[in-house]
């Protein structure tokens, strides 16, 4: 009785409905995760492998309806914690959408390596809560507990083969290295809240550009860029990464290079475009150069297919960071869309690895694939089109998302940077190249024997597939939305350089 | 359906048509008869699909046509623009004419994996043709590009020993070659908010570019290096001979016939049409390597012990002659480039097929590995004798035409050129005929080759359009040249203009 004439202090106070609804993607996962949690032990050993991942893949599934009711009520939820726009919507697909195909190329690889553990699916999807919320949050305190969510179960993931050495190594290194780095990022968010006195993002952007920027603002920035750049795997902050991919079950390396990667992105992008600090170019242009070019120099070298893609995915981490150093708008609708495309064509590579791995995962050097362009023609057009889309060739989406990046570099007047990318997209063909010889062009010399490709892995494989080619022929549509929701992202953010375009227009005879 | 509806969607028809039938021949069950008789069926369809535009093409027009302007996507401003002039026309032709030649030539000699052989094919082909027929620049590195995917796997997969070396040595070669022209465009983009070949050239005209001029000379750079490659110039061709040793038949038809075109096409309309002051300081320098190429490419090919890498390197010579004509900037010299691509392309093509058919008689390309072959395969013997003299430029032969106008064209620029270039002719009718004597003439040196079979039916088929063409272009190359000269004609407007400019000054 006493609360009546408080109540409209306490809605400000508690919840809305409205709050939960931009959340309930986040939420759906999570229940869903639970459940897989709560019925492991009760369900029979044997079966239970089908009945949880199916669990978990109508979790995933619901997630993406969810998803799609969220985004029907864009705006800011808890007190200014959460902003759900166009930018966040997109990133909650693509990491529930890569959560699914993982769990259906999983169903398999599981029972092949007779891995029998339901929290599996479980910890796919509390994952895929933290990447989600990453993506959404706008609140510096908030996006590091979705991020150590998203880590703790990736470092969980990456050990499941417990009966390999590798994957302990994977798993420890992983761990050890992630908590360095996510420390790093914490200090940066404690500098950052010295500087300007708040930790989130649109308050800081204000801060700074009001006033003049204090020192610590740049450590703070440095920081946090150490933080991230170890979660995409960017150079100088790499060297993790090939041996925990080698490590790691094949699935999960599919998952790990993809959506913790598309959520620490999208972290970057918010913190890189709306938080204005000056010198961060500099930051950006090493790196993505650094990446481009001692990622696809390793790669050269590797006879292992999965650290070939670990050492192509550090290439790749390099490739997009170029679109961080262009324009706020087109930088950031580029990124978007190489981070889609990326997802798609990498996933299904690692889809067909984890195929061919075979029990023990013996089969993951690149003899093992010599003939296999014969023995087994379908899955080798399959990852043919993933390589060739990695290498950026044409009707193909790694094309456009390549080609997008570059044109936002030039256009912001990067003409090194660009150079330096061509460049080395010209030699990272190579390496990609000579996993398609060994398929097509070498007779096999070893007896490796391809199972048939069971209903889930093929539905996987097939998503992935008409993703890659989709975006490569008919790249329109999602960049129309990657760009509509860069220019909701950037009205904060300082007014872009003017773009060279409108150019045109002006009459030439002056 | 009207004449006027059906040009409008020409061009696409005639780029696309392959690629259907070749996704098409996916569904096939595999019976190598079956999948042999359908892509020759496509490739006959596509030629004569194709024979629409040289008939309803409007020679005195210099602007393109059957042009087709379609948004493809709208940011950035990338369109569906396909058009040909006078130029790109009979490329397109040759194209289409040699494919059905490259499946009839593939008949008995591909037994494995034909039915991917005939659909990379046939996927080559759409990709070789669009490179000829877009007008946004976007379009044509897209199929520039995807040229490359089915050559190198018709190397790696059908080639000989080293056939894994050679493709991807070509890949490699191309790919890195045509990153830097992918730069290029991007940075013409950025300043001029569009991709389209037309609309970019205009505003380079009227100088509505920002910041060209200082950066006009890596962007020339930039589609040279790529076309360069290509082409190939030298020192840029030593992915050639590899590619063309190791790749079969088929492969080398259309990478000699008209994939090295590229390279040339590429030079002159985006270095000529978009860069003419550019070109103009440059041609200095890439006539001296044209001419290195013409003299070098001969000499290497003489001492060939390899008839296949004999005429390879006879091809690094005829295309040096091309940018020779490119580069003098004179209405016969362009001519001539024109009509040594298209000379080139057919003859070159014969001799490879030629080359070929011996091959797989005796799996060997080695000249010493023959002799006497004019008694044992007399009708054989003469379709290569009518070729070789095509190629060595026999006046009535096609390869006369185009190398005389390329000379006339090298003269008017610096007659220095035009001496050292001549002795080029020279050089091919050298190392022609002597291999064709230590091939054919004298006596049966290894007794093999005495039970060797002359051309079959289908053989015949392949070979003998080669040598008609060839008789028919010496002859008549007015048919050719008409519909070129006035393209010629505008691609070289703007530069005579940049030169009475630096006249002026």
């Amino acid at each position: 009785m006493i609360i009546g004439p408080f109540l409209p202090a306490y809605s400000r106070i508690l919840p809305q409905s409205a709050d939960y609804v931009r959340v309930l993607p986040e939420i759906v996962l999570s229940i869903f995760g639970m459940i897989v949690m709560v019925l492991e032990p009760l369900i029979d050993e044997k079966k239970s492998q089908k009945v949880l991942g199916g669990i978990a893949l109508a979790g995933a599934l619901a997630g993406l309806m969810a998803t799609w009711l969220m985004a029907q009520s864009p705006g800011m939820a808890f007190w200014n914690t959460v902003q759900i726009d166009g930018f966040s919507v997109f990133f909650h697909v693509l990491v529930t959408a890569i959560a699914a195909v993982v769990i259906l190329t999983s169903y398999e690889y599981m029972s092949v390596q007779r891995i029998r553990a339901g929290e599996y699916y479980a910890l796919i999807l509390f994952g895929a809560v933290g990447m989600a919320l990453m993506s959404s949050a706008i609140e510096l305190v908030l996006i590091f507990i979705a991020l150590e969510i998203s880590s703790i179960s990736s470092y969980v993931l990456a050990g499941f083969r417990r009966r390999e050495a590798s994957s302990a190594e994977a798993s420890l290194k992983y761990f050890l290295l992630g908590s360095f780095a996510t420390a790093f990022f914490l200090y940066g968010v404690a500098l950052m809240f010295g500087a300007t006195g708040s930790t989130n993002i649109d308050q800081i952007g204000k801060t700074l550009l009001a006033g003049p920027i204090p020192l610590l603002a740049f450590a703070a920035m440095a920081f946090m860029f150490v933080g991230l750049g170890f979660k995409v795997a960017a150079a100088p902050f790499h060297v993790w990464t090939p041996d925990v991919y080698e490590g790691s079950p094949a699935p999960i390396v599919g998952f790990m290079s993809t959506a913790p990667k598309a959520a620490a992105f999208a972290v970057l992008l918010r913190i890189v475009f709306v938080i204005n600090v000056p010198g961060k170019f500099w930051l950006i242009w090493i790196s993505a150069a650094l990446s481009m070019t001692l990622g696809n120099v390793g790669a050269l070298v590797q006879n292992n297919v999965k650290r070939l893609l670990a050492y192509s995915s550090i290439a790749h981490a390099g490739y997009l960071l170029v679109a961080f150093a262009a324009s706020p708008g087109l930088g950031t609708s580029a990124a978007m869309f190489y981070t889609a495309a990326y997802a798609a064509m990498n996933l299904g590579a690692f889809a067909v690895v984890s195929h061919f791995a075979n029990a023990g995962e013996r089969y993951v050097n690149l003899e093992d694939y010599e003939g296999l362009g014969r023995s087994s023609p379908l899955l080798a057009a399959a990852l043919t089109i993933f390589l060739l889309s990695l290498i950026g060739i044409p009707m193909t989406g790694g094309f456009f998302a390549k080609f997008y990046v570059f044109s936002a570099a030039v256009k912001a007047n990067m003409i090194w940077l660009t150079i330096i990318g061509v460049l080395n997209s010209g030699i990272g063909a190579y390496y990609y190249l000579r996993i398609i010889v060994a398929m097509y062009m070498r007779e096999s010399r070893r007896d490796v024997p391809v199972a048939p490709v069971p209903t889930a892995l093929a539905v996987a494989i097939a998503f992935c597939m008409a993703a890659t080619l989709y975006l490569g022929i008919f790249p329109g549509e999602t960049l129309r939305y990657a760009q509509d929701s860069a220019q909701q992202l950037v009205q904060q953010a300082p007014p872009e350089a003017p773009a060279a375009a409108p150019v045109a227009t002006i009459p030439a005879t002056l | 359906m009207s004449i006027d509806n059906l040009s409008s969607i020409i061009l696409t028809l005639v780029t696309f048509l392959p690629l259907a039938g070749g996704l098409l021949l996916i569904l096939f069950p595999r019976r190598d008869r079956d999948i042999r008789i359908f892509a020759l069926v496509i490739s006959l369809l596509t030629f004569a699909v194709s024979l629409h535009l040289p008939v309803h093409f409007q020679r005195s027009h210099t602007e393109f046509q059957y042009q087709i302007d379609l948004q493809w996507v709208t940011t950035p401003n990338i369109h569906y623009h396909m058009g040909i002039d006078g130029i790109s026309l009979w490329l397109v032709v040759l194209t289409t004419f040699l494919t059905p030649l490259c499946v009839l030539i593939s008949w008995n000699s591909i037994h494995e994996r034909a039915k991917e052989f005939f659909i990379l094919l046939l996927i080559l082909e759409t990709a070789l043709i669009g490179v000829f027929t877009s007008l946004d620049l976007f379009l044509f590195y897209f199929f520039w590009e995807a040229t490359l995917i089915p050559m190198a796997l018709l190397i790696g997969i059908f080639g000989h020993e080293r056939k894994v070396y050679a493709a991807v040595k070509f890949f490699m070669y191309t790919m890195i070659g045509s990153v830097f022209m992918l730069a290029a465009i991007l940075w013409l983009y950025a300043h001029t908010g569009s991709f389209d070949f037309v609309v970019i050239r205009d505003q380079v005209m009227r100088g509505a570019v920002p910041q060209f001029p200082a950066a006009a000379q890596w962007l020339f750079l930039g589609f040279f290096l790529a076309f360069a490659v290509k082409v190939p110039l030298f020192p840029f061709h030593t992915w050639l001979p590899d590619a063309h040793v190791e790749a079969p038949t088929a492969g080398s038809v259309l990478l000699a016939g008209v994939m090295l075109k590229m390279g040339t096409y590429g030079m002159l309309r985006f270095n000529l049409g978009l860069f003419p002051e550019q070109s103009r300081h440059n041609a200095g320098w890439i006539m001296t390597l044209a001419l290195i190429g013409i003299i070098y490419g001969a000499l290497v090919a003489m001492v060939q012990p390899n008839m296949k890498k004999l005429i390879a390197y006879s091809s690094v010579s005829h295309l040096g002659f091309v940018v020779l004509g490119i580069f003098s900037f004179t209405q016969a010299g362009l001519n001539g480039a024109m009509f040594v691509m298209l000379a080139h392309g057919i003859s070159t093509g014969g001799l490879f097929m030629l080359a070929g058919i011996l091959h797989e008689r005796r799996h060997t390309y080695e000249i010493s590995e023959f002799g006497g072959l004019a008694s044992v395969m007399p009708v054989y013997a003469a379709s290569y004798l009518a070729i070789v003299l095509a190629s060595a430029g026999l006046p009535l032969m096609n390869g006369f035409i185009g190398e005389f106008l390329v000379l006339s064209g090298a003269f008017q620029a610096r007659a220095a050129y035009g001496i050292l270039a001549a002795t080029g002719v020279i050089w091919s009718a050298v190392y022609l005929l002597w291999m064709y004597q230590r091939v054919f003439y004298g006596k049966v040196t290894h007794p093999v080759n005495n039970s060797l079979r002359d051309l079959s039916a289908i053989e015949k088929i392949a070979v003998w359009p080669c040598a008609g063409l060839a008789l028919l272009m010496g002859v008549a190359p007015i048919v050719w040249l008409g519909a070129i000269d006035p393209a010629v004609q505008a691609a070289l407007t703007p530069l005579t203009r940049v030169a009475s400019r630096m006249v002026g000054r």
